[in-house]
């Protein structure tokens, strides 16, 4: 490993591979150091199931067309506006190629999953999931001759006046433990597996949170490349969390410990009080706002109640509700005060309002004369058994990264574009998604500006 | 909770990948547990004999050892499958058979084949044994074909019942309601999918091996052994034709229809069971269900060995092996006969009728 390698690609998820392989199909030596050990390798792309791209007619596996323009409308409202207009809709443009060249590195589409959300039209699933689109673009990587390492984590990087010189590992791999290459692409990932980081925008609270990829995500090449002059994008105090079984393992529970119920009952907190209008809007929203939304409660931990006329309304869980023959035997289970949560559950049933229940729409059912209110899907809670899941926030991605132009090249705190130094995927994600969420967007950015950075890469390595 | 720890370890692992569902596209066996939310003893064994073993559920899951979920759908579901295969036996009584079954099918084989040496030798004398016979009905010079009828009949008629009773069971337990029938059309859908072995293929790029590289390697040999297997069926079939509707007695030309049949089965009988005991012997040990390991290369062997020996008995049957070389193949097929109710070979037999129980239920749910 004495060598120069042309590209040096730090992480080993999608973006990191998408840079690895278009570098070496531009022609150029590439080097991919992944911290993880191989089991973990590619961080949160390990737990993704699909992609958000562009497409002006419907596919063998997508049900019609998604135009660039409807994307956009889609992003700039999950983003409220947070976004860098002209960079998005390149990426969008992008995505659309995106589509087949994936199938090119090996990675196989299916039909979006049965049983789960409405996205067969948008949003094309890797068939296997996330690890089997990370396992084809490895062979493929392998294939084409890249030099892949594990369990090579960097722990410096010498960056002279906006110029990547060399990377300093751990521990060394055949040789010195200085890397140096011509060019630099960061596709590294966020910091959201980082609890002290966190702990610096959400104070102890952050030991609360799960964290629902790998913990190898602790932002370190983030940190350095902002640290050396890199320029910041992105919120660095916010996270995208969602609610997820508080019994699930503190780290890569991944999507199995989500749990998308809380429109068919209440949530209290460890008070045993609601705090938040369970019925305020449909999926993705809903999902995407209750992470926050108990990270804010006592504790940080809150419980879902329902009862037994919606047990099979929602996909099966990992762990099995708490079941209770009574509502004051639940609290008991749940170590609530039994009064409280009897008294929350009776004045809510007493609120509720006749009405039409649809959980596809926002239908008629909704309480009066409760703070908060519940305004659609309010049904009465009465039907015993009783269940309740235990929640607590589940911290997926974070939205702090390194400002990036649309060769995906980074740009210094001085606004001068970096002579040879290259990032995506979630590392530069908050370029496009600064706030908010929408399925899949996350591995349309790894991909696109993937490529884009691995073949920019390699064009700048030749010069 | 379950009848048997693997059962339970089953269920676990049906709960955790029925909130995940990304595999639903590689197999028949994630479709299925779709269907359902909680899993019967039934529900378990139908699914476990669903499962082709192809790997790929294992390399895709991000869960998968040494992940604290621990999730090896491929391993978990081999040794439930091997379990329900004792669990659904007939008589219940020589269920053991399957737990040493490597060892007993060797004993079973050496021990017939041994019976018809000794018992050409007793039944003839010692000239006619190693004396070169040719022409119709040679081979019945050394046993007549009427033994060998009533010896062979009841052997597979035997075999029959007891496939028949044991995949009632079987059937009986996976259904629901109980007693439903079959329907043709999900006979054949089951038919389609078994010979092309549709689920054997990872979704589509092969099964899973040595390593994260999946090659088509186990299908072709597989099919070897099959088609192999089916072929040799046919030329008894159609010799027992020519016997009685034609009067013509083996041994038959080799370009016979019987003989041809025969040898490219025989072909197929010896390439394809060593393939596939290569292929399990590379195969990364997480997928397997070690303890299975006799079984499995047992009745494999048991085809090479009625595949070889005919072969063999095909080449050298106008010298003085042949009494000898009949004996051996003969105490073969006897042997291969009576075991295979309580032998690897069933795995074909419940894994049809779990393919046509899936078919039926992806015909009800539309």
């Amino acid at each position: 490993m004495d060598r120069k390698y042309d590209v040096l690609v730090i992480g080993g998820g999608n973006a990191a591979l998408c840079a690895a392989i278009s570098a070496r199909r531009a022609g150029a030596s590439v080097l991919v150091l992944e911290g993880a050990p191989k089991f973990y390798r590619g961080g949160n792309t390990r737990h993704t199931r699909n992609m958000r791209c562009a497409h002006d007619a419907a596919t063998e596996i997508l049900t019609g067309p998604y135009t660039e323009d409807e994307f956009w409308e889609d992003l700039s409202r999950v983003t409220g506006g947070e976004t860098d207009e002209e960079l998005a809709r390149f990426m969008i443009r992008e995505s659309k190629d995106i589509l087949n060249w994936i199938v090119e590195q090996g990675v196989r589409w299916q039909p979006s999953l049965g049983g789960t959300l409405s996205l067969g039209r948008t949003n094309s699933f890797f068939l296997g999931g996330g690890r089997a689109m990370l396992n084809a673009l490895y062979l493929t990587a392998e294939d084409l001759g890249v030099e892949i390492h594990y369990d090579a984590e960097v722990i410096d990087l010498d960056i002279r006046d906006g110029m990547f010189v060399s990377a300093r590992l751990k521990r060394p791999i055949n040789g010195p433990t200085d890397i140096s290459a011509a060019t630099l692409v960061a596709a590294a990932g966020g910091f959201e597996a980082n609890i002290d980081w966190l702990k610096q925008h959400w104070g102890e609270a952050a030991d609360n949170f799960l964290i629902r990829g790998t913990p190898y995500n602790r932002g370190s090449i983030l940190k350095m490349l902002l640290e050396k002059g890199v320029q910041e994008v992105g919120d660095p105090t916010q996270c995208h969390a969602v609610a997820i079984d508080a019994r699930a393992p503190k780290f890569d529970g991944g999507i199995i410990t989500r749990l998308d119920c809380v429109v068919f009952g209440i949530v209290v907190n460890k008070g045993a009080l609601r705090f938040y209008d369970e019925g305020e809007d449909i999926w993705p929203k809903r999902y995407a706002i209750w992470g926050r939304l108990v990270a804010g409660q006592p504790g940080q931990i809150a419980y879902i109640i329902f009862d037994s006329t919606v047990l099979t309304s929602f996909m099966p869980s990992l762990y099995p509700p708490i079941q209770a023959g009574t509502i004051k035997e639940l609290a008991g289970k749940l170590e609530l005060d039994p009064a409280v949560l009897e008294k929350t559950v009776a004045g809510f049933n007493a609120a509720v309002r006749p009405g039409t229940f649809d959980h596809t729409i926002l239908d008629d059912c909704r309480t009066e004369g409760i703070t908060p209110p519940k305004t659609h899907w309010a049904r009465r809670i009465e039907t015993p058994p009783y269940y309740a899941y235990p929640v607590r926030p589940g911290i997926t991605f974070t939205y702090l990264g390194t400002r990036v132009n649309k060769e995906a090249r980074m740009l210094m705190k001085d606004g001068a574009p970096s002579a040879n130094m290259f990032a995506a995927g979630e590392i530069m994600a908050g370029n496009v998604l600064g706030k908010g969420y929408a399925a899949g967007i996350g591995m349309t950015i790894g991909s696109v500006f993937g490529r884009i950075a691995g073949r920019e890469a390699a064009k700048n390595a030749r010069n | 909770m379950h009848e048997t720890r693997i059962l339970d370890e089953a269920d676990r692992l049906m709960t955790v990948c029925n909130s995940c569902r990304y595999c639903e596209g590689l197999c028949a066996v994630f479709p299925a547990m779709e269907m359902r939310r909680a899993f019967s003893d039934g529900d378990l064994n139908y699914l476990a004999n669903l499962c082709h073993a192809c790997g790929a559920c294992y390399v895709d899951c991000q869960f998968s050892p040494p992940h604290e979920f621990n999730v090896n759908v491929p391993k978990t579901l081999a040794v439930a499958r091997a379990q329900s295969y004792a669990a659904y036996a007939w008589p219940m009584a020589l269920s053991g058979l399957f737990a040493r079954n490597g060892l007993i099918i060797s004993i079973i084989a050496a021990l017939s084949m041994a019976v018809f040496i000794l018992g050409f030798a007793a039944f003839n004398d010692r000239q006619m044994l190693l004396a070169i016979h040719t022409g119709p009905g040679a081979f019945y010079r050394l046993m007549p074909h009427n033994a060998m009828v009533v010896v062979f009949g009841f052997a597979f008629l035997y075999a029959i019942v007891a496939l028949a009773m044991s995949v009632r069971a079987f059937w009986r337990d996976i259904g629901a309601p109980i007693g439903m029938r079959a329907d043709g059309a999900s006979l054949w859908q089951a038919v389609r999918d078994a010979g092309k072995l549709r689920y054997l293929d990872g979704g589509g790029v092969g099964c899973y091996n040595e390593d994260d590289r999946p090659t088509d390697r186990r299908k072709f040999f597989h099919h070897m052994t099959f088609h192999g297997f089916l072929l040799c069926f046919a030329a008894t079939c159609v010799a027992t034709l020519y016997h009685y509707l034609f009067g013509r007695e083996a041994p038959y030309a080799w370009w016979d229809l019987p003989v041809l049949l025969g040898t490219v089965g025989g072909i197929g009988l010896v390439i394809g069971p060593i393939g596939l005991v290569i292929a399990k012997w590379r195969r990364d040990p997480v997928l397997l269900d070690e303890t299975s390991y006799g079984m499995d290369v047992g009745f494999v062997a048991m085809l090479f060995l009625v595949g070889i020996t005919g072969l063999v008995l095909l080449i050298l049957r106008e010298t003085v092996a042949m009494g000898p070389l009949l004996a051996l193949h003969l105490g073969a097929v006897f042997a291969l006969f009576i075991t295979l109710p309580y032998g690897k070979f069933v795995h074909g037999i419940y894994r049809f009728a779990a393919l046509v129980r899936y078919a039926q239920e992806r015909r009800q749910a539309g």
